[in-house]
């Protein structure tokens, strides 16, 4: 997914042309928001105050950002070796699915300390065993990725409606959902975390999965660049042959990679279900799979980058709420037509500025020669 | 077992009504991936066009103006995946996610602000609708038993769209396999080398392909509202872009196996209906989820290549970058 070129500097290459492609986007937004008939300079100034004006808009921000940043790299550490793993939301869906497991059956006997590292392991177990299937799929039988990721998106969504209708839902209830777990199971909330140090914050549903989504990060960062794991991985999404020349067992890989993506598109079902809902419900994934697509072009596969593209996303879905609310014209879906922009343009149209951007540089590098 | 046949008659005519948009869409599937462009947003051409022959037909008050939207609508959309995707040779898959985003976002954030109604367009009336017609001798032969009511039940009765769609079906085996624009079409997604050596446009032939293919979703998502149904709802597409992605594979990316697909797929969706609540003895009560889930198990277990190898087209989803 990435590109080297000479001609430009890579300060360049990482900022400039990401930036450019996203005020290309959000000019475009602009100019949507402009035909509906409002003001984009006054949309955008409400939606940056709803986002950072407050400190509930702060934590609702974060709270978005963590789980952009979970499907984020789940779909950036595919992208490394060359895979587009679409299924991020299904394998949230479904590692939601295993928290719950884990946790309804629990609950009751094992303090938190225990709870949470199981309830860790049950997200990743779920979400990289929806992977397993596509992941084999590919290395072994050569189908294709995206369609079978697709495809299981929809079969976690059916599964889940039966499991909900017919499995965890409470006797004589007619929603769709499990029964709440004992509180001692929750993730503790920031706003609890600051309170018993006593500085006070208003109250959002960010909690303690934002520091782990940090450590996570931190882990994927060391894994891609600092492991044999992430080199072979690499080796093989630059050239899948040359790869196999070398002695990477290429099969193996895929299968790995997969198998860690879809355990990191799972972990957004432990904020979702163990941090905000502390309960089995319907469609808690609610696209953050897809957001995960944009975050990771954005973010150019970089946990660095995907933490910023996250927060950036994050404050556009909290900022979009605020926006809805005080500008009753525009629907909060404007969000969506924002961040379908963004993937357009910076990823199917990445390069499009480029050749722009390169004349400007070799016209620079002329004058300073001349300069000197 | 007397109510059989009528059972079956109206289970059959359900299918019919629920493929005639994924039929639409795979027939588009097909043109845009033989030319070697993967097309993720046919679920979004089906939104789009849905939503906009539902404002077109709300707006004037005719049908007809609403498909001609609809048709401008996916042509449009299929250009910018064109332009991102030919032109610029993006990926075409991002390119096609993108659209679907932006077009599940755009269409409740315009309906919004045209109708002022949350993700809805308003209920149209019966004649800015496309309605269901009577074929020619329905009266004379629907009291003959057995053929008759085949003929009056399941053959007639349909909107106009219904049989467009059939019509679709012979417009694009004939086009791909008795043209010469279809002989090349069908080299540009094999070995678009070959086809550029012979002097013809790589990207000329693929941004034709995929505009037939932004005309035929058009077509699909008129029928999704303003046929099958009396107004736009939100997501109304409901994933039949990516079911009839999955048939188009199905059928192996050729025209007719295609449409048998679309039938299968949508005889699941007619029966996951019917079956409701319906105890079966010996089996006790099928899970409706599971029979929905059916159309992409199925998928999955043809692309594993345990029954049957789906063979792409060799080009598909690869940019052509021309030589220097």
């Amino acid at each position: 997914m990435s590109k080297t070129s000479s001609t430009i500097p890579k300060w360049a290459d990482v900022l400039l042309i990401p930036i450019i492609n996203l005020f290309m986007a959000l000019a475009v937004s602009a100019m949507i928001i402009y035909l509906v008939g409002e003001n984009p300079i006054e949309a955008l100034k409400l939606m940056i105050e709803g986002a950072f004006g407050s400190s509930e808009g702060v934590g609702y921000t974060l709270y978005y950002a963590t789980n952009f940043i979970f499907t984020g790299l789940a779909v950036a550490m595919a992208f490394h070796a060359m895979l587009f793993n679409i299924g991020g939301e299904g394998q949230a869906y479904i590692g939601g699915l295993g928290v719950a497991v884990i946790l309804l059956a629990l609950d009751q006997y094992l303090p938190f300390w225990i709870l949470l590292p199981l309830a860790l392991i049950g997200a990743m177990l779920f979400g990289a065993a929806w992977a397993a299937v596509p992941a084999y799929l590919q290395a072994y039988r050569g189908s294709h990725i995206v369609i079978t990721t697709i495809m299981f998106n929809f079969i976690a969504a059916n599964l889940m409606v039966y499991l909900l209708v017919n499995v965890f839902i409470l006797p004589g209830s007619m929603t769709p959902e499990s029964r709440v777990f004992e509180e001692i199971a929750w993730m503790p909330s920031i706003q609890s975390i600051f309170a018993t140090l006593g500085i006070e914050i208003s109250d959002s549903p960010l909690n303690l999965s934002f520091i782990i989504a940090l450590i996570v990060s931190l882990i994927v960062w060391i894994y891609i660049w600092h492991t044999r794991w992430g080199y072979e991985m690499r080796s093989v999404g630059f050239s899948e042959k040359a790869a196999t020349y070398a002695g990477i067992n290429t099969k193996r890989v895929i299968m790995i990679t997969m198998l860690i993506s879809g355990a990191l598109a799972g972990l957004a079902g432990v904020n979702e279900i163990m941090g905000v809902q502390h309960k089995l419900m319907l469609d808690f994934v609610a696209g953050y799979g897809f957001t995960g697509i944009a975050v990771a072009l954005m973010g150019r596969n970089h946990p660095v980058g995907i933490i910023m593209a996250s927060i950036l996303f994050g404050a556009l879905f909290q900022g979009g709420a605020e926006l809805s609310f005080d500008m009753p014209t525009i629907s909060k879906e404007m969000v969506f037509v924002i961040q379908g922009l963004i993937i357009l343009f910076s990823g199917a149209l990445a390069y499009m500025s480029r050749p722009w951007v390169e004349k400007i540089f070799i016209i620079f590098s002329k004058n300073t020669k001349k300069g000197a | 077992m007397e109510f059989a046949l009528n059972d079956i008659l109206s289970i059959l005519a359900a299918t019919i009504r629920l493929s005639t948009p994924l039929i639409f869409a795979a027939m588009a599937g097909i043109f845009s991936e033989r030319s070697g462009v993967v097309d993720i947003s046919l679920e979004g051409k089906l939104l789009a066009g849905a939503f906009a022959a539902a404002s077109m037909a709300a707006y004037t008050g005719s049908a007809w103006l609403g498909l001609g939207a609809a048709i401008i609508t996916g042509m449009i959309l299929s250009l910018i995946h064109g332009f991102a995707s030919i032109t610029h040779k993006g990926d075409q898959v991002v390119s096609g996610v993108a659209i679907n985003i932006i077009v599940s976002g755009l269409t409740v954030v315009l309906g919004m602000a045209w109708f002022h109604r949350s993700g809805q367009t308003p209920t149209l009336t019966s004649d800015s609708r496309f309605m269901p017609i009577q074929l020619p001798g329905v009266d004379a032969i629907s009291n003959i038993p057995f053929i008759g009511e085949i003929y009056s039940k399941l053959i007639s009765g349909h909107n106009l769209l219904v049989y467009i769609a059939f019509a679709s079906v012979a417009f694009t085996y004939w086009v791909l396999f008795k043209t010469r624009f279809g002989l090349r079409l069908r080299a540009v997604g094999e070995n678009p080398k070959a086809v550029d050596t012979a002097g013809i446009s790589v990207s000329f032939l693929r941004y034709r392909a995929i505009l037939i293919g932004g005309i035929l979703t058009g077509i699909g998502g008129t029928y999704i509202s303003i046929a099958q149904n009396a107004s736009f709802i939100k997501d109304m597409s409901a994933g039949q872009g990516y079911i009839a992605l999955a048939a188009m594979i199905f059928g192996k990316w050729k025209p007719v196996p295609a449409m048998f697909s679309c039938f299968l797929f949508g005889f699941l969706e007619a029966l996951s209906m019917r079956m409701q609540g319906v105890v079966i003895p010996y089996i006790g009560e099928v899970p409706v989820q599971f029979i929905q889930a059916a159309p992409y198990i199925l998928t999955v277990v043809l692309l594993a290549g345990f029954v049957g190898r789906a063979i792409a087209p060799k080009a598909d989803g690869i940019p052509y970058v021309k030589e220097r």
